[in-house]
């Protein structure tokens, strides 16, 4: 393995103009955390999936990210210490390390990744979409901030469609839970109007990002829907969606792609653009952040270019033909969270992985199956044999954690992505000659 | 002819090494009709009783069965029960069940139900998902549409109707079991010398897979006989078991909890059993009765969310309740509502004093020996502390 | 003559193949791998190459004396074959004897150097002794290594010569164990054209007179045949760290399967349960892997497992196997973690459980979980090829096949006495495939 240097920025040697902004906006973000003890604004803690940023905005509430705080703890090689922290004080080696990560991050004085003291939390908005860890989270944070918690249950679209009666159920827990709770942190009424404009900023953002996602079905493919796919999708996970910020963000980076597909570019990599597309992948998973760019390198070093993933649809699946619509605000917020990726049954993560590995015309797909996180993995060996069968295209399979170190093994890692894509290729030229 | 405590346990065993399920095979034959199975940890069984057909408890194969198919679906950073439920379904062993319900316990079972869709598509399944929001106007009603969908689909899957009538009969049946399984774990609670976990284990599991009325019989007759049966009282330690509501411990573990000088006074296993802390509205609508039981009288336990910080206190008062000395945590490797829910009840009865020990198992688990040494030692130190 | 070598860097074993041109099997060589691979590689190699020259020695011979009968022909290249491994072995014991005097004269040492140097020489020609009865006709030998048999005899010698105030024995064995580690790291000159003269005049002073010219003929023939390397294809777990161009490394997988295919042509799956990792793997007709999972990161169910199990029971790895099939009631096992082995076994031992019958259980525990991975990449098709160090274990194969059969009805299961050389057979192909299909640019040196 190569030596790694704790502080370096994974995204040092990318140089387009976006991914800069990128940088900016993420910034701007934990500065804006950071100085909330000077200008008084409330803070929610909530999660990605099934994130309520438009609504949050309408009541100009920050919202603090468990998962986003924890993943960039794991680039920037601060997750182990917290994880180990949170295992002295009792937490079993065998749950998520998210959980872990923010646990040992706030006994250790809630020090952030940028390096300044986080805000507690107001509240903790407990939107609790396709992941049942999620609610013993929050059930923890609130022993220790000790503040009110707000519970969203997003039904889980079992039969791969949303009834209803789920939506229903959904609007209500917003209707007579989460807005009048709202009102009560921060004093102020629910002001449907700004919530409206938010959702028409988000929509026109959500165009963008999919006009910046479905580009890598030229070839070569200008981007990387993996390892470039999540920094694409920071702001509009995080705090920018509904934010004109958000929205010039993803117009510059949708011509930046343009412009790369005119010139006929690869995708950007920390060593520069990638020339040699040599394969085609689909992959299921999040990535792990501990070794973000070693793992990266396994793909680009071969040629490897990831054309469509899942995890970017964790937010949200808008290449599928979600808009946030401001028509239908409480609506649209429903279905937006009954909609996200994880909340899919598994017959449906089948069913999109197999179109992607069409529409996207992929040499495989690879799974990247992470200890610990239940709702991706559980199952993930048989979506393995059901999309290979569906698509005649080889599956591979790896193992590593989200931000537990200890959990990746390059060497093992480097040698399954090396033996799979070395099938693909022998299976590729036997396709050709036979 | 009457039974000692410990035939009935035998005969309790027998259904419990069953992974052909008999009883149940049996029953459909004798003309009961259908067979739906449930896994851990809720699942509404009056409803599926009353579309006529025999709620089966489905929690894996235990520690003797070799898994080999059902390890193939599974990476190794996940719990066993899983594993073990997938190979008795691809092995065959399931084809008797007409339907399987899977309740919304953690995203391991979640997902189990969209595999059992991909595996199992010819066969009636369907995901539980309770509410975990327990006001009656958004919660229950959610929940009572639930209820009201599975029974339609249970009903058309049977071919009886399920009536409101029929419903509050199989209501009733319900509660009758409750309450006589919520008698035997007072009877151990009280006297657990008569009333060993190793048989009380095995009669309350029984009810996995013979019919409500006649586990009902099985567990009164064992509290009878357990009343009138002298056994030597033992200078145990009391202990409360938590964690092991969806996969459950080997019976060889168990036995080993016992030996080491341990009376289990209470635990969570097989909490469908006692879910409900207090009986449906025995009149008017009954799917709004039990959904209104549901929102307002579900026992605390790690796959609900608790609106307030108040699990760790619930478990407190059951230990009060059970004038236990402390409180054992034995999770199932890798099952995160119960390793995840620890360091709150840790935290907990740290405050009260409570003295508590940790360990993980599996349902296969097959050494014994550290764990038995484990509680041993935490027996023999809560006496220590108790005579001091 | 053009040749295509292959070479697996295995984490216990390295092994090399060469082929000629028409993929036949010209020779094969292996040696313990150590922390220097490149090492490692180089020795397979030129032990490869060696039995290479002895297969062209072997045809040499054979149109020489084509009116003998073929006994005799075969009765003076065994006797040929012995001499050199015994010239090999010598050349090294030089060596060994060297660097024992020469760790001798660290300072540590001095006060017993008077007494030990003598002792040493003594030693030494014990073993010089011993070493002709090793490669004696019909001999026996328990390793094929340098250091397993040395390293006994060496144990035995010192003992005998040693003496517990002048030169004691744990010293005399310190000194060899240093010296050894610089023997397997030092490039020794092991190869057919340096020591086939004076293993011939060996031989053949032993041998069968009349034989004497066609024999010395056909070694220099055997010596002098050009051997081109057109390419060579490296595998295996150190891969990376050959001092190979990128093309010229193949993952283990696709060599594992693509060997098996040539050992035995209707393979469809194959498993591999090496040392560290278990591989299951499905091929297609023409030997291209279409699917694989490998164990995951930890050990648990590979050979080392029986590794700690062995040492933890004071037995041979090879002892294993026979004493499990003498088991008649097997214990259940359902744990196997390595860490957890010793554990269990002594609690199963304390319980008064049969040595054969934990051993019964530990075996099918293994291979219980290679079915899992057999089942997780696409189960078990016909025909079924087993590989690697288990294989050897006849109570594996015997639960393996049980299992199969229980599992997936029957199947022909292959075993090669050669599976070893599996990984480094495939490499081999594809580096003839390489050049024939023409997707070479260059042809490498």
């Amino acid at each position: 393995m190569a030596p790694r240097r704790p502080d370096v920025d994974p995204t040092a040697a990318v140089k387009d103009r976006s991914m800069q902004r990128q940088k900016e906006l993420i910034a701007s973000y934990y500065d804006r955390l950071a100085a909330v003890p000077e200008t008084g604004e409330k803070t929610v803690a909530t999660f990605v999936p099934g994130n309520l940023t438009e609504l949050l905005l309408s009541f100009d509430i920050v919202p603090i990210l468990p998962e986003i705080n924890a993943l960039q703890s794991g680039m920037r090689q601060k997750s182990a210490g917290y994880i180990n922290e949170a295992e002295r004080m009792g937490h079993s080696e065998d749950v998520c390390t998210y959980v872990k990560c923010d646990v040992g991050m706030l006994a250790g004085g809630n020090i952030g990744p940028t390096g300044k003291i986080l805000p507690a939390a107001d509240m903790l908005l407990l939107s609790y979409t396709g992941c049942f860890t999620f609610m013993k989270w929050f059930e923890l944070l609130r022993e220790e901030y000790k503040c009110p918690t707000v519970f969203l249950q997003t039904p889980y679209q079992a039969r791969g469609e949303v009834t209803p009666e789920m939506r229903q159920y959904m609007i209500e827990q917003l209707k007579k839970v989460v807005i009048p709770s709202l009102e009560q942190l921060t004093g102020k009424k629910f002001d449907i109007d700004r919530l409206r404009e938010a959702l028409t900023l988000s929509a026109r953002a959500e165009d963008d990002l999919v006009a910046v996602l479905e580009s890598a079905k030229h070839r070569p493919s200008p981007i990387d829907s993996y390892f470039g796919g999540v920094y694409y999708i920071g702001p509009i996970f995080t705090a920018f969606r509904g934010t004109q910020e958000g929205c010039d963000y993803y117009a510059m980076l949708r011509k930046e792609v343009e412009q790369r597909i005119a010139d006929g570019r690869g995708p950007t990599t920390p060593e520069g653009d990638l020339e040699d597309e040599r394969f085609r992948l689909v992959v299921e998973g999040p990535p792990n952040w501990t070794n973000f760019r070693e793992f990266w390198k396994m793909f680009y070093d071969e040629g490897a270019v990831v054309v469509a993933s899942t995890y970017t649809k964790v937010g949200g699946l808008y290449d599928r033909g979600f808009r946030h619509d401001p028509s239908d605000p409480l609506g649209t917020l429903a279905d937006y969270c009954l909609g996200c990726y994880t909340n899919l049954s598994l017959p449906k993560r089948v069913e999109l992985l197999s179109d992607y590995v069409n529409e996207y015309e992929a040499d495989g797909f690879l799974i990247n199956s992470v200890k610990s996180c239940a709702s991706f993995s559980a199952g993930q060996l048989l979506i393995l044999r059901e999309v290979e069968e569906r698509t005649g295209r080889a599956g591979g399979f790896i193992e590593s954690d989200l931000v537990d170190p200890r959990y990746f093994s390059g060497a093992n890692i480097k040698n399954r992505i090396e033996s799979y894509l070395q099938m693909v290729d022998q299976k590729r030229s036997a396709g050709v000659t036979s | 002819m009457t039974r000692t405590c410990q035939e009935i346990a035998a005969y309790s065993e027998r259904l419990y090494y069953d992974l052909e399920f008999g009883s149940c095979k049996a029953w459909k034959e004798d003309g009961g009709g259908h067979c739906v199975g449930y896994m851990p940890v809720y699942a509404p069984r009056e409803v599926i009783h009353a579309a006529g057909a025999m709620p089966v408890g489905i929690v894996g194969a235990g520690d003797w069965l070799e898994v080999i198919r059902g390890d193939a679906y599974y990476q190794s950073y996940l719990c066993h029960i899983p594993r073990s439920t997938v190979d008795l379904a691809v092995t065959g062993r399931l084809e008797f069940l007409d339907g399987m319900l899977f309740p919304s316990t953690c995203d391991v079972i979640r997902n189990l139900s969209g595999m059992w869709q991909m595996l199992r598509p010819e066969t009636y399944s369907r995901y539980v998902d309770v509410p975990q929001n327990f006001d009656p106007e958004i919660g229950g009603r959610f929940w009572e549409h639930e209820l009201r969908e599975l029974a339609r689909e249970l009903g058309e899957v049977t071919g009886t109707e399920v009536t409101d009538a029929r419903l509050r009969a199989s209501i009733k049946l319900f509660d009758e079991n409750r309450a006589v399984v919520n008698e035997m774990y007072a009877l151990r609670r009280d006297q657990p010398h008569r009333a060993p976990t190793s048989e009380v284990y095995l009669v309350l599991r029984a009810g996995n897979v013979v019919d409500v009325e006649t586990h009902t019989a099985l567990v009164r007759e064992y509290i009878d006989t357990a009343k009138a049966t002298d056994r030597p009282d033992m200078d145990n330690s009391r202990v409360v078991i938590v964690g092991t509501f969806c996969e459950q411990p080997p019976l060889g573990l168990i036995k080993s909890i016992e030996r080491s000088g341990c009376f289990v006074v209470d635990d969570d296993m097989l909490l469908v059993s006692r879910w409900f802390t207090a009986d449906p509205a025995p009149d008017g609508d009954p799917f709004g009765a039990l959904a209104r039981a549901f929102v307002d009288h579900t026992v605390p336990t790690a796959v609900m969310y608790s609106p307030t910080s108040g699990r760790g206190k619930a478990l407190v008062e059951r230990v009060r309740r059970a004038r236990a000395e402390g409180v054992i945590f034995a999770a199932p490797s890798f099952c995160v509502p119960a390793l995840l829910d620890q360091p709150m009840l840790v935290a907990e009865l740290d405050r009260e004093g409570i003295p508590y020990t940790a360990f993980k198992y599996s349902e296969n688990t097959g050494q014994f020996g550290p764990i038995r040494e484990q509680t041993g030692t935490f027996a023999d130190t809560m006496k220590l502390w108790s005579a001091a | 003559m053009k040749c295509f070598v292959g070479i697996d860097l295995g984490s216990t074993t390295s092994k090399a193949v060469v082929l000629d041109e028409d993929g036949r099997i010209l020779g094969r060589g292996i040696t313990n791998s150590r922390s220097n691979y490149e090492l490692a590689s180089a020795v397979a190699r030129t032990e490869a190459y060696v039995t290479s020259r002895f297969t062209i020695f072997g045809r040499e011979l054979d149109e020489r004396l084509a009116s003998h009968p073929s006994s005799d022909r075969e009765r003076v290249a065994e006797a040929l074959r012995r001499s050199f491994r015994l010239q090999q072995y010598l050349r090294q014991l030089d060596t060994l004897e060297a660097f024992v005097h020469e760790e001798l004269e660290n300072r540590r040492y001095a006060s017993v150097r008077d007494e030990a140097a003598p002792r040493l020489v003594t030693v030494l020609a014990q073993l010089r002794d011993v070493a002709t009865r090793h490669f004696a006709a019909g001999a026996k030998r328990k390793s094929d290594f340098f250091r397993d048999l040395a390293g006994a005899d060496f144990q035995e010698a010192a003992e005998e010569h040693s003496d517990p105030i002048l030169a004691p024995f744990g010293m005399l064995v310190s000194l060899y164990d240093k010296a050894i580690l610089r023997v397997e790291n030092e490039q020794l000159e092991l190869g057919f054209e340096a020591n086939i003269g004076p293993a011939l005049e060996r031989a053949l002073d032993e041998g069968d007179v009349g034989l004497r010219d066609p024999a010395r003929l056909a070694a220099e023939a055997a010596a002098a045949a050009p051997l081109d390397e057109v390419r060579a294809v490296g595998t295996g777990y150190g891969r990376a760290r050959l001092p190979f161009p990128r093309d010229q490394i193949r993952s283990e997988i696709l060599c594992h399967g693509l060997g098996a295919h040539a050992m035995f042509p209707n393979t469809r799956t194959v498993l591999d349960i090496g040392g560290q990792d278990t591989k299951a793997i499905q091929v297609d007709s023409a030997g291209i892997v279409t699917g694989f999972q490998m164990n995951d990161r930890c050990a648990a169910g590979c050979g080392r497992y029986l590794g700690y199990i062995a040492d933890e029971m004071n037995l041979g790895l090879h002892e294993l196997g026979p004493l499990a099939q003498k088991s008649t009631r097997r214990v259940r096992i359902s744990s196997t973690c390595t860490v957890f082995a010793g554990a269990e076994l002594r609690e199963r031992l304390a319980l008064g459980e049969r040595r054969e019958d934990i051993l019964a259980g530990l075996h099918r525990s293994i291979v219980l979980r290679a079915m899992s991975l057999l089942a997780r990449s696409g189960g078990v098709d016909d025909e079924f090829t087993f590989t690697g160090g288990v294989a050897n274990n006849a109570a594996a194969v015997d639960a393996l096949r049980a299992l199969v059969a229980e599992n997936y009805g029957e199947r022909t299961l292959n075993i090669s006495p050669d599976s070893i050389y599996t990984g480094a057979l495939g490499a081999a192909l594809f580096a003839l495939r390489d050049v024939q299909h023409g997707s070479l640019v260059e042809v490498a040196a």
